[in-house]
């Protein structure tokens, strides 16, 4: 399937894969998040329950320390 | 448009800041110079001597919750601003109730496990409430690296990148411009 990734186009072999399947398959190790699918915030508690399907935009955001 | 007619506009809005560290202090002051009508700023923390590299403290403030010491600095660059301070931890069940009437929200924190509470419990209680976040100004230099990108409703300022480490420290200069830089995309929101 094909989506959007953080405003660029990406490709998977799946059709479906949940978020926590993207993080992995994106080695996003980061532990901190915000991720957003089509414009719709999607909690750390959902990130094993949420798929992704072809056509979405989805946002992942890393949070770092400092301030 | 007048810097009279700026502070005509600003003195009516109201600007929630969470985290009154380097981001917070630094972007309270700005806010307030240019005649922001009510801040409402939350930290738990007590103003500290490792703090001064780049906080709006001074040493004498050592000692004293940042709430507190900051509303004193602000009221000594400005008396018409009102401030509401919060020396309280901020968690996913009182952040609505505190920010609830602010305009804006800056998200001023330290710590990437406090942004990401901060970001989460606003998009869902507040999904049309702008959030300015910093995120990513350790170190030195690089100045074209920091930007400022808008997703949805939130404003991302800094360079997403550099992360505190041993060798790499949040300091003045750095922290300073996005702490401005978010100050600067309030006005733009305000303003507009």
């Amino acid at each position: 399937m094909k989506i959007t990734l953080n405003n660029n186009p990406d490709s998977f072999d799946d059709d479906d894969i949940t978020v926590n399947q993207l993080l992995k398959l994106k080695n996003f190790t980061f532990k901190m998040l915000i991720i957003k699918i089509n414009g719709n915030l999607v909690p750390k508690e959902d990130y094993e329950s949420t798929m992704i399907h072809s056509g979405d935009e989805v946002m992942v955001l890393h949070l770092i320390s400092g301030g | 448009m007048t810097f009279e007619e700026i502070k005509n506009i600003l003195q009516n809005k109201t600007v929630g800041i969470a985290g009154c560290g380097g981001l917070g202090s630094n972007c309270a002051v700005a806010l307030t110079r240019v005649g922001i009508g009510t801040l409402i700023i939350a930290d738990f923390d007590v103003v500290s001597e490792s703090n001064l590299n780049r906080q709006y403290y001074f040493r004498d403030q050592i000692g004293i919750p940042k709430t507190i010491a900051l509303t004193e600095n602000i009221g000594r660059i400005s008396n018409s601003v009102k401030v509401v301070a919060h020396n309280i931890c901020l968690t996913k069940e009182n952040i609505p109730g505190i920010f609830r009437d602010c305009d804006v929200i800056v998200e001023a924190f330290d710590r990437a496990d406090q942004k990401e509470i901060l970001i989460e419990t606003v998009i869902i209680e507040f999904p049309e409430k702008p959030l300015v976040i910093g995120l990513g100004m350790a170190g030195w230099g690089k100045n074209d690296e920091i930007h400022c990108r808008r997703v949805d409703n939130m404003y991302i300022c800094g360079d997403e990148i550099s992360e505190i480490s041993p060798d790499l420290p949040p300091i003045a200069p750095r922290v300073g411009m996005v702490a401005n830089m978010q100050a600067n995309v309030v006005l733009e929101l305000l303003l507009t």
